[in-house]
């Protein structure tokens, strides 16, 4: 019995060594996808990893891969979780991975001080440390198309062409771990400056499916507007909840990772008016989303249930591979390799151009605004706009609003000089 | 110091008196909240009455049956078929844990058994996500026939919200607690629990099976788990974090003593309507955000003056 | 057959109650102390890719491999059942955090070392109620840690520098010349800090154990009553197994965000790690530091293991993922049924089978 038991042992070991240690071919563009399908958080992170591999499985399957060299899409699961998060990076980093995009911000905040070691670049998309937009102090993390900063700044923007900010009461719900609390020192610095009040109603993690206190202290309060950093099941309860307290929808507004349709579709038609920022495109009308149905979908070559195909956060993820994408090939084009390195990817992400006519040639015209690689600016400044929950659907109420630069940047410099200050060998990078 | 004073002793009541309408708001959702603590604590006291084992995995069984009734219902099965079901589900559950795990650890020290809950926890969150999805999930409740508009009270001119599932869920409850009480105390099995309670040897050798009884207090266990994951699923929605959120039975079991139906009753509504009043009144003294430890720290302090709750039995062993 | 103790004869009672009273016992450690710091250092693990067998199984093992053993000293070796292991390793990363800050000079590990005291007296004070109640109460009142502590985390900004993000990010700090914290630091600088911080503490705990402290907290955990009687104070022998404890897992918690992590929110520090931990102590074994060593190198290289095995089949992650949930899941119920001492208890019945081998009793 003993013995089947280490003979099956060591048989299984010998095997996985063997596994292990086979190389992976070369001329091929190795990109691990860290992504979280369990856990607390599997909602928001499901659809998201599905728009991110369809795509770059879409390029495979109709272009042979990024420049004629096939894409090697590899999936670790994190569970949101920051040690596994640790472990998958360094299970697929000896492998030539060329960029990580973790999708949490614990991991990424792993993961910034191991890019410039191991060299292979960061693109944390919209989330992470909003410090790391400064090209100058990080050079291998990128926050393309903006940063958690800027974004609030947009949405303090609409506030005020809908009404005016001065002498407004903001509201300020958000998950209380870094993630959430991420925008509070913008709040704080702007809140004097443009005349307005802040009061904030944090949701700790594991209470995030039981709101009822914040929400009666939101109807104590009475803010007359309300703004909301939550992800996974908060943000269905959090939505629910405004409507029992008959809060008015229209001036309930949810930053991009608060407003998809794994949140709204929940709620239906009590979240109908709820307002929220995004900066990729809704739906399946573009070409390269027939695309993706056309050689990934309908061959079944995917995970992704179809009916979820065009959604919020599956755009979004398709998006990231687009900027992804993007950089491979320009990165190909500066050094005339087809399979290209960690180093060379990084100069792809601070010089590709995503404007619309290059969006368009991508069968992806009016899918996100411009975006231009740069070596100084990380964040892309990308502006962001506003979508409104019909009941049924997300529908875009806005043109793209402008963040407020002169304000963040001095701020996001101030925090990137903190972050490096304690670091005596940071490698920094001089622009031009 | 004086205004600290006036912050903690006066300006909370001031508050209250100020809008009676809110104060009255807050204790009903302190009370709503409180029912769901119950629900879920009377789940841990069955077991813990039948057989001394302390069943940590009554917290995902909530979010398991739930999740098993609302992923029923979403491959195609019909409402009330999948109730059904997933009550089906949940004997299977009983009778395997009992049959796989505690027949094999009969007379094995308490803790033990504990610990082989925290296993089944783990078996039962990684079947739930594998078979059904860990995204997060919209309960049923339409196709159950439970309301979901609101009512709206407005004494003197105030505003008090009440939400139809939320007098559901109370009355629901309240069924259930009085089925119970029925079935523990005229039928037969019923009698042979409460004998099991009371004493394992003495009610086997007058013919009780043991094992039976076991299948009949995790399956009620079970069943009282499903109300729970549909009330809480319908307030907000079926997903895997609701698992910690129901750990807040512990504090309530303190509270209450673990052995008493009553003493969950009331321990979770003092938890439930004392955490609401804390969290607003008192909490912004904290910054707020204070209700995922507060029922803890309460049970804490419990433990050290009255060990064995308000109802508990007193036989609790002194160290 | 080589295995024997047959010859080994020991003339004083100082020899008799060796750690190791046989040779072969010694020449084993000294084989595995070998391989630890002449191998691993140069070749990492046989099979596998150097980084990944430094970052991802070595370090993390031997640090949980700490852990483990502080959370058996409370569980195993007193019998007090702890839930709040992951915020008394939240107590040290944090203290160790605020220690690097203000002492910006002082070895790293000199510091490592003294975050340790905060945890011991957190979990001391938390262990308090361990004087009036133990078993299930005990859970609700280190729940009640755990949980508490996870919110002064968050809400203490001065714990985290007031740091926009609410995570601690790990400075670059050196010991002996060498690099030893932050991204610049060698895989195997860290390796070897953590694994000769493994080792002392080891001895350390194995000593305690066999000594009088040691066989005061068996004597409470075997009957707690019968202690009082012969002499044994509940209030010192309960709180400094506690101490004892918390000491162990603060140290490894600030040695996992230093040497592992690098940066750490409180994420990283929440009640499912608690549980994670507690598995390790049950599958290597209650109540053994071999064990300790078992649990935690098979807990944690399990899943990984697993994604192989995904990987060659074709199965994806997710599935991987909850398959393994299960499988600790069933191993724990299993192990805890058919062999409660663990994987200690299974090594230790190999040894004895090799004793007399080939003689079957």
């Amino acid at each position: 019995m003993y013995k089947k038991i280490i003979t099956g042992a060591v048989a299984t070991a010998v095997a996985v060594a063997t596994f292990v240690s086979t190389a992976h071919a070369e001329d091929t563009l190795y990109i691990p996808a860290l992504s979280y399908r369990t856990g607390a958080f599997a909602g928001g992170g499901t659809p998201f990893a599905n728009g991110f591999m369809d795509y770059l499985a879409m390029l495979n399957a109709r272009d042979g891969g990024i420049g004629g060299v096939k894409i090697v899409n590899e999936e670790c699961e994190t569970a949101y979780n920051a040690q596994k998060g640790v472990e998958c990076y360094e299970a697929t980093k000896g492998n030539g991975a060329l960029v990580y995009n973790p999708l949490s911000t614990g991991i990424t905040l792993q993961l910034i001080p191991k890019a410039p070691v191991d060299e292979i670049p960061v693109l944390s998309m919209g989330y992470g440390l909003s410090a790391a937009g400064i090209g100058e102090k990080f050079p291998w993390t990128f926050t393309y198309p903006t940063s958690y900063w800027s974004q609030m700044s947009s949405i303090l923007k609409y506030i005020d062409s809908n009404g005016g900010l001065k002498g407004q009461k903001i509201g300020f719900i958000y998950l209380d771990v870094g993630y959430g609390r991420e925008p509070i020192p913008l709040l704080e610095k702007l809140a004097p400056q443009l005349g307005f009040e802040v009061a904030m109603f944090p949701v700790a993690g594991k209470e995030m499916q039981a709101q009822s206190a914040q929400w009666l202290n939101v109807r104590k309060e009475r803010p007359d507007w309300m703004i909301m950093w939550g992800w996974g099941s908060m943000n269905p309860t959090a939505i629910k909840e405004a409507a029992k307290i008959r809060y008015p929808m229209d001036r309930f507004i949810g930053n991009w990772w608060s407003s998809a349709h794994a949140d709204l579709v929940p709620v239906g038609e009590a979240g109908k008016g709820y307002v929220g920022a995004n900066f990729s495109g809704i739906g399946t009308d573009f070409q390269a989303l027939q695309d993706v149905i056309k050689y990934v979908i309908e061959p079944g070559n995917t995970r992704t249930d179809p009916s979820k195909v065009g959604d919020v956060l599956y755009n979004r993820g398709l998006y990231n591979a687009v900027i992804v994408a993007e950089a491979v090939e320009t990165a190909q084009k500066m050094t005339g390799k087809s399979a290209i390195s960690g180093a060379d990817m990084r100069l792809g992400l601070e010089n590709f151009n995503l404007d619309a006519t290059r969006l368009a040639e991508l069968g992806l015209a009016g899918f996100a605004g411009d975006l231009k690689g740069d070596c100084v600016d990380h964040e892309g400044g990308g502006p962001v706009f506003m979508q409104q929950w019909d009941g049924e659907n997300w529908v875009k109420i806005t043109d793209p609003i402008a963040p407020m630069s002169d304000v963040v940047r001095p701020l996001l410099e101030a925090a990137a000089d903190a972050y490096v200050a304690d670091k005596p060998e940071w490698k920094t990078q001089t622009c031009n | 110091m004086g205004s600290f004073i006036y912050s903690v002793l006066g300006d909370p009541f001031v508050q209250m008196l100020q809008m009676p309408d809110f104060l009255m708001q807050v204790v009903w959702e302190g009370f709503v909240s409180g029912i769901l603590y119950a629900l879920i604590a009377l789940g841990f006291v069955l077991i813990f009455k039948a057989s001394g084992i302390f069943n940590f995995a009554q917290g995902i069984m909530v979010v398991f049956s739930g999740l098993t009734l609302v992923g029923l219902h979403e491959l195609g099965v019909p409402a009330f078929l999948a109730l059904f079901i997933t009550l089906g589900v949940m004997y299977v559950l009983a009778f395997s844990v009992e049959r796989l795990v505690l027949r094999n650890l009969v007379n094995q020290p308490d803790i033990i058994l504990f610990m082989a809950t925290i296993g089944l926890t783990n078996i039962l969150i990684g079947l739930g996500q594998w078979i059904f999805g860990g995204e997060t999930k919209s309960m049923i409740t339409e196709q159950l026939w439970l309301p979901t508009g609101s009512s709206v009270w407005e004494p003197g001119g105030g505003l008090v919200i009440f939400q139809h599932i939320d007098i559901a869920a109370a009355v629901i409850a309240a069924l259930l607690i009085i089925c119970l009480a029925l079935f523990f105390s005229k039928t037969k099995v019923g009698r042979a629990l409460r004998a099991v309670a009371d004493d394992h040897q003495a009610s086997l050798s007058v013919g009780i099976s043991l094992n039976h009884i076991w299948v009949i207090t995790w399956f009620a266990a079970g069943i009282v788990a499903l109300v729970a994951g549909i009330m809480w699923g319908a307030r907000s929605d079926v997903s895997f974090s609701l698992q910690i959120i129901a750990l807040k039975a512990l504090p309530v079991l303190v509270l209450g003593g673990f052995t008493s139906v009553p003493g969950a009753i009331v321990g979770g509504l003092i938890i439930g309507i004392g955490e609401k009043l804390f969290e607003i009144y008192w909490g912004p003294l904290f910054g707020s955000g204070i209700e995922g430890w507060f029922a803890y720290v309460i049970a804490l302090i419990f433990l050290l003056f009255r060990p064995q709750g308000l109802f508990g039995e007193k036989i609790i062993e002194r160290v | 057959m080589f295995y024997r103790e047959s010859g080994q004869f020991k003339s004083s009672y100082k020899e008799d109650m060796q750690a190791f009273p046989i040779r072969e016992d010694k020449i084993g450690i000294a084989v595995w102390l070998l391989l630890a710091y002449l191998y691993v250092p140069f070749f990492g693990l046989p099979g596998l890719e150097y980084g990944f067998a430094l970052n991802a199984i070595m370090i993390p093992v031997l640090i949980f491999t700490i852990t483990t053993i502080g959370l058996n000293i409370l569980v195993g070796y007193t019998g007090q059942i702890s839930l709040g292991t992951a915020a008394f390793m939240g107590v040290g990363a944090y203290s160790c955090y605020k220690l690097t800050s203000y002492f910006p000079d002082v070895n790293i590990i000199i510091l490592i070392f003294s975050s340790g005291f905060f945890a011991a007296a957190v979990g001391a004070l938390f262990g308090l109620p361990s004087l009036r109640i133990k078993g299930f109460y005990l859970v609700v009142a280190t729940l009640a840690a755990q949980f508490f502590l996870e919110w002064c985390f968050i809400r203490i900004g001065w714990l985290y520098n007031f740091n926009p993000s609410g995570a601690i990010e790990v400075p670059q700090r050196e010991a002996f010349g060498f690099i030893v914290t932050g991204a610049a630091a060698e895989p195997v600088t860290r390796y070897l800090v953590v694994l000769t911080i493994l080792i002392f503490l080891t001895i350390i705990a194995g000593n305690l154990v066999r000594g009088r402290i040691g066989r005061s907290w068996m004597m409470i955990r075997d009957m707690d009553i019968a202690a009082e009687l012969i002499g044994v104070r509940p209030l010192t022998t309960k709180l400094s197994a506690f101490a004892v404890s918390s000491y162990y897992c603060g140290v490894s918690g600030a040695l996992m965000v230093f040497m592992w992590l690098g940066a750490a929110e409180v994420e990283s520090f929440d009640v499912n790690h608690s549980f994670l931990y507690l598995f390790m102590v049950i599958l290597g074994g209650l109540g053994s530091i071999t064990g300790s060593y078992m649990g935690a190198a098979f807990i944690w290289t399990f899943p990984l293991v697993l994604k192989e095995i995904g990987k060659v089949f074709e199965i994806n992650p997710t599935v991987m993922e909850n398959v393994s949930l299960v499988a600790i899941g069933v191993m724990i119920v299993f192990i805890l049924i058919k062999e409660p001492h663990g994987l200690a208890r299974l090594w230790q019945l190999g040894k004895q089978k090799l004793r007399i081998w080939p003689f079957p009793h």
